[in-house]
């Protein structure tokens, strides 16, 4: 099966190791990857701080490195829901409209990609460890990806993964919300960060590295002890 | 009181919800009960999807017809005796209504809980024409009491606790009780017993009004709708003219919808319909009935792309479900319509000048969304009004302005892009310590305020896999 690799570019430039990881699962369970240069981000910082215009000048170069592509699979919920949302965003454009729908089409996550258009659940992966799950606002409510990813991890061997309380509740992130609303958001994180902390865990593991920074950045601030680690990590392990 | 509820300044009225510690507590453990109780009710009812589509079905329908049913409600009120007012702004329905206080020469003018009526002031309004005004929703009686606004839709007092309560009933109502609940609840009874059998006006709002019958309908868990409507003489019932069903099969719906979504429940306590005045069979009702249908701004939304955020049946449940809410309190939006709803109607209905800020207190989390039950897209209608924020209100800030012109240069440009992602490591460098950063430059600075941020881990993917390409091929 023949894929681009969207890394998202918080990955690509802060995370690299989560795109090498989402690369290397998709070439291990036998896809022919690719990753387009042209690509960038996906628009969301703009789109969802009303800068419309601005978001569209990102969209169109996401389309177009994105062309020739069968699949798109990215390492983020968010990101990826984002890409989602281009037909709406473009519809009643003659330009735009119909390739909008065809790009965000062959859009997925990639657990979503793994579970639901590879038919995998287990991946032969080995991680020790207690591990608990954020599940991304986005990824679960406006992709709709929820048991996916948890599915994938109960498989992978040696994961103790216990229930976060309050798991629902977005962690403060928000993109630009957590610079524009810091008062707020750091009280959203903080209270994120205290549930983190009760389950216990060894490791956060999330799909998605904008909530995974703000709760990790929040907690190594409060000096807690517990590392984030994006699913790709875990269960790119053999 | 209109919409808008105080002077404070946005920055600090964060601050004070934030510092109220007690308030916090309250929310949060009522939003803990009734969320779970909107969750258990919904999966006990097995198709919760089915039930919110055919709440949304029914609200479509009904504002795309509003002109037909508002019509069809006028007559059949006429018809059954009763006298139908509409008013285009708070002025006029103010007016009205206190037109007929005067003509009454009425002295008390008994309230059960209305929005509409905290939306246009008419407390003060019939104060200046020298009648006192009851509130006889417990919440609501206890806020007037205190001189406090309401800072929830459905529980308006909730941010406060018994011990206030008590306080608040010793100073202003003389009592000596204890601030167990159900002593406190047995002498608010008691006080309130006496004004709705002195009442001279009973005033209401409006769950829904029936348009095939031309009845109103109440929902509450208390019961003194039924008192405002059953002992005065004269009642009259202020309605938002979105409050309105075609048939009482619609109404069913929603009631179904509302007090589940709301608080958890299958079934309220009470549900009060008043139809037209008391015919001369029946015992009780008033004799005079009085409906003023309020335009105040809604008209103005019909047909734009906001037209879903009057399906809101004021149940909250975006409310409850709201993290952001949770942490501020309902004070904290300065309107009497607080929470993601409150976000999206308040601009709506006032302009942006005063809450301009709302529609960014929300990490666009989609909770709202998810839990609406007549699936108004709450989060997307905040994200317009960013937009219009922006491009038409023009009232964002230069620097972020700048920002986002950098961004869609950056963003649509691979060349500028790789040289970013090239340099994003060395540029922070200077900042990074054990691969974190306490105490960001430029626009990290907001975000080091309260967290670490992960410095780049090494060289950017896309060089990496570069890289990678280059040694395969000479492999």
């Amino acid at each position: 099966m023949k894929v681009s690799l969207f890394s998202t570019c918080l990955s690509d430039i802060l995370f690299a190791d989560v795109a090498k990881n989402t690369l290397e699962i998709l070439e291990r369970v036998g896809c022919d990857v690719d990753y387009p240069m042209e690509q960038t981000c996906c628009g969301q910082p703009a789109y969802n701080s009303g800068y419309l215009e601005e978001a569209k000048a990102a969209m169109k170069q996401m389309m177009k490195a994105f062309r020739h592509s069968e699949y798109v699979v990215g390492p983020s919920g968010s990101c990826v829901s984002m890409l989602k949302e281009y037909p709406h965003i473009f519809a009643g454009d003659p330009e735009w409209e119909e390739e909008a729908k065809v790009f965000a089409s062959k859009c997925y996550e990639i657990t979503e990609f793994l579970v639901d258009v590879m038919g995998i659940t287990d991946l032969g992966s080995t991680f020790k460890g207690r591990v608990t799950f954020h599940s991304s606002c986005h990824m679960k409510r406006l992709l709709g990806v929820k048991e996916q990813p948890k599915i994938l991890l109960r498989n992978v061997k040696g994961v103790e993964l216990v229930d976060l309380p309050w798991e629902e509740d977005c962690c403060g992130f928000g993109g630009t919300f957590a610079v524009k609303n810091p008062v707020i958001s750091q009280e959203m994180v903080s209270e994120k960060s205290r549930h983190v902390a009760e389950t216990k865990a060894e490791y956060l593991v999330g799909a998605d590295m904008g909530c995974l920074m703000n709760i990790g950045g929040r907690m190594e601030r409060e000096g807690k002890k517990v590392k984030i680690i994006h699913i790709t990590e875990i269960l790119n392990t053999h | 009181m209109s919409i808008k509820i105080g002077e404070i300044p946005y920055k600090e009225r964060i601050q004070k919800g934030i510092k109220d510690d007690f308030m916090r507590q309250a929310v949060s453990s009522a939003q803990g009960r009734f969320r779970t109780g909107r969750l258990t009710q919904a999966e006990e009812l097995g198709n919760w999807e089915d039930w919110r589509n055919l709440g949304e079905e029914i609200r479509t329908h009904t504002l795309e017809n509003l002109d037909y049913y508002l019509q069809q409600l006028s007559e059949q009120v006429s018809r059954r005796g009763g006298h139908v007012f509409f008013a285009e702004t708070a002025e006029e329905a103010n007016q009205y209504v206190k037109e007929i206080i005067l003509k009454k020469q009425a002295k008390k003018v008994v309230k059960a809980k209305s929005m509409v009526t905290e939306e246009i002031g008419l407390n003060k309004a019939l104060e200046e024409v020298g009648a006192e005004v009851v509130e006889s929703d417990l919440g609501e009686w206890i806020l007037q009491l205190d001189e406090d606004p309401p800072s929830h839709i459905v529980t308006p007092a909730l941010h406060k606790n018994k011990q206030q309560i008590r306080e608040t009933f010793a100073k202003k109502k003389g009592y000596t009780g204890s601030d167990t609940p159900e002593e406190l609840a047995a002498f608010a009874r008691e006080q309130l017993r006496q004004d709705f059998l002195a009442a001279d006006v009973g005033v209401t709002g409006c769950n829904f009004a029936i348009a095939e019958s031309g009845s109103i309908t109440l929902v509450t868990n208390e019961g003194n709708a039924e008192m405002v409507t059953a002992l005065p003489d004269t009642v009259i019932t202020v309605m938002g003219m979105e409050r309105i069903v075609p048939t009482w099969e619609e109404m069913e719906v929603l009631v179904s919808l509302l007090t589940r979504a709301a608080v958890g429940q299958k079934l309220t306590s009470y549900i009060t319909a008043l139809t037209g005045a008391r015919l001369d069979e029946e015992i009780d009702g008033p004799e005079e009935f009085h409906l003023v249908v309020v335009d105040n701004g809604r008209s103005k939304i019909l047909g734009t792309e906001f037209q879903s955020a009057l399906h809101c049946i004021r149940c909250a449940a975006c409310i409850n479900a709201c993290p952001v809410y949770r942490h501020i309190g309902g004070h904290a939006y300065n309107s009497i319509y607080p929470g993601p709803i409150g976000a999206v109607i308040t601009p709506l209905l006032e302009g942006y000048d005063d809450h301009k800020e709302l529609p960014y207190a929300s990490t666009l989390c989609a909770a709202c969304t998810e839990a609406c039950p007549v699936k108004i897209p709450l989060h997307e209608h905040l994200i317009r009004h960013r937009q219009i924020i922006v491009e038409k209100e023009k009232k964002a800030p230069t620097a972020e302005k700048l920002m986002m012109k950098g961004f869609a240069a950056w963003a649509s440009n691979p060349s500028i892009y790789n040289m970013s992602a090239k340099m994003a490591k060395p540029a922070l460098g200077p900042w990074t310590k054990d691969g974190m950063i306490e105490n960001g430059p430029g626009p990290l600075k907001a975000w080091t305020e309260v967290r670490d941020f992960y410095a780049p881990q090494g060289q950017s993917f896309r060089s990496w896999f570069k890289q990678r390409q280059k040694d395969g091929e000479s492999k």
